[in-house]
C-alpha cells in the first residue's frame, strides 16, 4: 500500500467546526484534542444517517430496523477490532468510555464471584500503576485496593517526564497481580516503553493493562504485536463521538472475568434466583448500548484508516518539533515533559513564570480564540510530583497546523505582556 | 475583548504585589478553603479585637490572579474595619459575583473590590474571586 499524501488543508475541510468563528469574529484555534477531538463530516453523517433511516434497538428487535441497527453496531465492532489488530472481534467490548473499561477490568480482580487464580487479589497482593496516570487509571485501582486489602504501588516519573523503570525488579514482583500504565501520557506526551514492562510482568506471572486513550487515536496500535493483556481507549479522542469507549482483552481473560453490569442483553438465561451469562463481548454490554455512538466510532476508525495512522503520527511529530522549538524561545516558559521527539507524542504541557495557567487559558481563549486545557488534566499526582498546581496544555491532532501553533505563541507573548 | 476588562490594573497590581500575605499570630480562627475544580487554595486567619473590630486578616495560598488578588483586596478592606461592616461588603461582593454580569455594583460599599465586576461575566472564574471571601466569612463565624 502506498503512503497517502498528507494534506492538512484538505483534512481540515472534513471538520466543519474548524471553520466556525467564535464570538467577536475570532477564528477558532483548537489545541485541545488531547481533551476531546473534533469530528469529521464522515462521522457526523454516519451517525445522522443511522438515526434517520436505520435506528432500532440492537440484538433483540425482530424486525428490519432492529436487524439493520444490529448489523451496523456489530460492523463497528469488526472495524474497531481490525483497527487495533485484535485477533478476534469478540475481544472488543464497547463501554461508555475508557474509564468504564478500566473499572470493568479492576472489578474482575479480588471478586468473590471470580475464582480464576489470575484474578484473585487480597492482602499481600499488589497492584502497580504509575505516577503519570490519568485519574481514571488510578482511582479504580485505589478502590480495588480498598475493597480487597491489596497494596497499590506505582512507577515513579523522572525529571524529564519518563517512567523510571530502574526499580522495576523491586516494584513488580511475584506479589503483583496487575500492572496498568498509560501507553502515552495525557500531560507529558511521553510514550511509555511497553516491552520492558511486559517482560517483567510475564516473569512474575502478572497481567498488563494499557490505558491507550492517548495513543490509539494518534498512531498505529496493534494489540497482538504489543502482546499486552488489556487495552482501553475512548471514541471521542479519536474523531469519534463521546459516550463510547473500548476495552480490548484477550479472549481467555474475558471468559474468566465476571460481568461488570447486570441487565438486558448480557444474559443467557434468567431465573428468579440466578442467571447465566452471554459469552463475551455481550456479557459486558448490559442494557441498550450506545448504538449510534458505535456507528460513529466505526466511521471514525474508517476515517483514520483512510488517512493513515502512520501519516497522522508523522504530521503530529512535525507539529511537536515545531511547537517545542517555538515555545522554547519564550522566556519563562518551561515544558513539563520530554524536550525532544524521542518516544513522544503531540501533547505539550508547560508553565509560564509568574502566570497561573487559568489566567493563561482565559486570555488565550478570549483574545485569540486559542483553546488549550489548563489545570491538572486529571493527573494531579503527576503535577504534585513536579511541585506545580497546574499546567497549560496544547495538544495536537491530524487537523492541527503550524499556523495554529504560531497563534498560540503570539497569544502567550500577549499573556506575558498583560502580566509583565 | 471581555477578558481584558476582567484583568483590571488593580487586580493585576494586587496579584503581583499582594497585601498582607503570610500567616500571622495571634489569631482567633484559621480556615482552609479549596476550589476543587481548579486546585486554588487559601489558608486564612482572622484576629478580632474589642468591639467587633477586625485587627488582622492574614492568609497564604496559591492560585490564579483572580483568587490571589481577591484575597489581597479583602485583606485591605477588612483590616481595621468592623465585623458587621465587612460582612456587608462580603454580601455585596457575593451578590455582584453571582449576578452573571447583570448586577450594578455598589461602589460605595465595595470600594476597590468593584474592580472584580468583570469576573462575574465568566462563570468559571466566579469561584476564584469568591474563594478568599467565603473563607473570611467562615473564619469570622468560627471566631465568634
Amino acid at each position: 500500500m502506498s503512503t497517502p499524501a498528507f494534506d492538512v488543508d484538505r483534512i481540515r475541510k472534513d471538520f466543519p467546526i474548524l471553520s466556525r468563528e467564535l464570538p467577536g469574529g475570532r477564528p477558532l484555534v483548537y489545541l485541545d484534542s488531547g481533551n476531546s477531538s473534533q469530528k469529521p463530516t464522515q462521522v457526523i453523517e454516519a451517525m445522522r444517517e443511522h438515526l434517520a433511516v436505520h435506528y432500532g434497538n440492537v440484538g433483540r428487535a425482530m424486525h428490519a430496523l432492529g436487524a439493520e441497527s444490529t448489523e451496523a453496531y456489530e460492523d463497528a465492532r469488526d472495524k474497531v477490532a481490525a483497527f487495533v489488530g485484535a485477533p478476534s472481534r469478540d475481544e472488543v467490548v464497547f463501554t461508555k468510555n475508557a474509564s468504564e473499561a478500566l473499572n470493568l477490568v479492576a472489578y474482575a480482580f479480588g471478586n468473590p464471584t471470580n475464582s480464576d487464580p489470575r484474578f484473585t487479589l487480597g492482602p499481600g497482593d499488589e497492584i502497580v500503576v504509575s505516577e503519570m496516570e490519568h485519574h481514571s487509571n488510578i482511582v479504580p485501582w485505589q478502590m480495588l485496593a480498598a475493597r480487597t486489602g491489596a497494596t497499590l504501588k506505582w512507577f515513579p516519573v523522572t525529571d524529564e517526564g519518563r517512567l523510571d523503570l530502574s526499580g522495576i525488579e523491586e516494584l513488580v514482583t511475584e506479589r503483583t497481580k496487575i500492572v496498568s500504565v498509560a501507553h502515552q501520557s495525557n500531560v507529558l506526551g511521553t510514550v511509555n516503553p511497553v516491552e520492558p514492562i511486559l517482560a517483567r510482568v510475564r516473569q512474575v506471572g502478572a497481567l498488563l493493562m494499557l490505558d491507550a486513550s492517548q495513543s490509539v487515536p494518534h498512531k498505529p496500535v496493534d494489540v497482538a504485536a504489543l502482546g499486552v493483556d488489556f487495552l482501553a481507549f475512548t471514541g471521542h479522542k479519536a474523531v469519534g463521538p463521546s459516550g463510547i469507549g473500548v476495552l480490548w482483552a484477550r479472549a481467555e481473560l474475558l471468559e474468566a472475568m465476571p460481568p461488570f453490569l447486570g441487565g438486558g442483553e448480557m444474559i443467557e438465561a434468567v431465573w428468579m434466583d440466578r442467571s447465566t451469562y452471554a459469552p463475551a463481548p455481550h456479557k459486558f454490554e448490559a442494557g441498550t448500548p450506545p448504538i449510534v455512538e458505535a456507528v460513529g466510532l466505526g466511521a471514525a476508525v474508517d476515517y483514520l484508516s483512510a488517512v493513515g495512522l502512520d501519516a497522522v503520527a508523522r504530521h503530529e511529530r512535525e507539529l511537536t518539533a515545531y511547537a517545542l522549538q517555538a515555545l522554547g524561545e519564550l522566556p519563562g516558559l518551561k515544558v513539563i515533559g520530554p524536550q525532544d521527539l524521542q518516544d513522544r507524542g503531540g501533547t505539550v504541557s508547560f508553565t509560564l513564570r509568574g502566570v497561573h495557567p487559568h489566567d493563561v487559558g482565559q486570555i488565550l481563549d478570549d483574545e485569540f480564540g486559542v483553546a488549550v486545557r489548563v489545570g491538572h488534566h486529571c493527573a494531579r499526582p503527576l503535577h504534585l510530583r513536579f511541585g506545580i498546581p497546574a499546567t497549560t496544555r496544547a495538544s495536537f491532532y491530524l487537523y492541527t497546523t503550524t499556523a495554529e501553533i504560531d497563534a498560540l505563541v503570539r497569544g502567550l507573548h500577549h499573556v506575558q505582556k498583560v502580566f509583565a | 475583548m471581555i477578558a481584558e476588562s476582567m484583568y483590571q490594573e488593580l487586580i493585576l497590581e494586587h496579584y503581583k504585589h499582594p497585601q498582607g500575605r503570610g500567616l500571622r499570630d495571634p489569631f482567633d480562627a484559621e480556615v482552609h478553603h479549596v476550589n476543587p475544580t481548579c486546585g486554588d487554595e487559601i489558608t486564612m486567619r482572622v484576629k478580632l479585637g474589642d468591639g467587633g473590630t477586625v485587627e488582622d486578616v492574614s492568609y497564604d495560598g496559591q492560585g490564579c490572579s483572580i483568587s490571589q488578588a481577591a484575597a489581597s483586596v479583602l485583606h485591605e478592606l477588612a483590616t481595621g474595619s468592623t465585623v458587621p461592616e465587612t460582612l456587608a461588603v462580603v454580601d455585596e461582593f457575593t451578590r455582584l459575583m453571582q449576578g452573571r454580569g447583570k448586577v450594578e455594583a455598589d461602589e460605595d460599599v465595595l470600594g476597590d473590590a468593584v474592580a472584580f465586576a468583570g469576573v462575574a461575566k465568566f462563570p468559571a472564574r466566579v469561584k476564584c474571586a469568591l474563594l478568599a471571601w467565603m473563607a473570611y466569612k467562615d473564619a469570622v463565624a468560627r471566631s465568634a
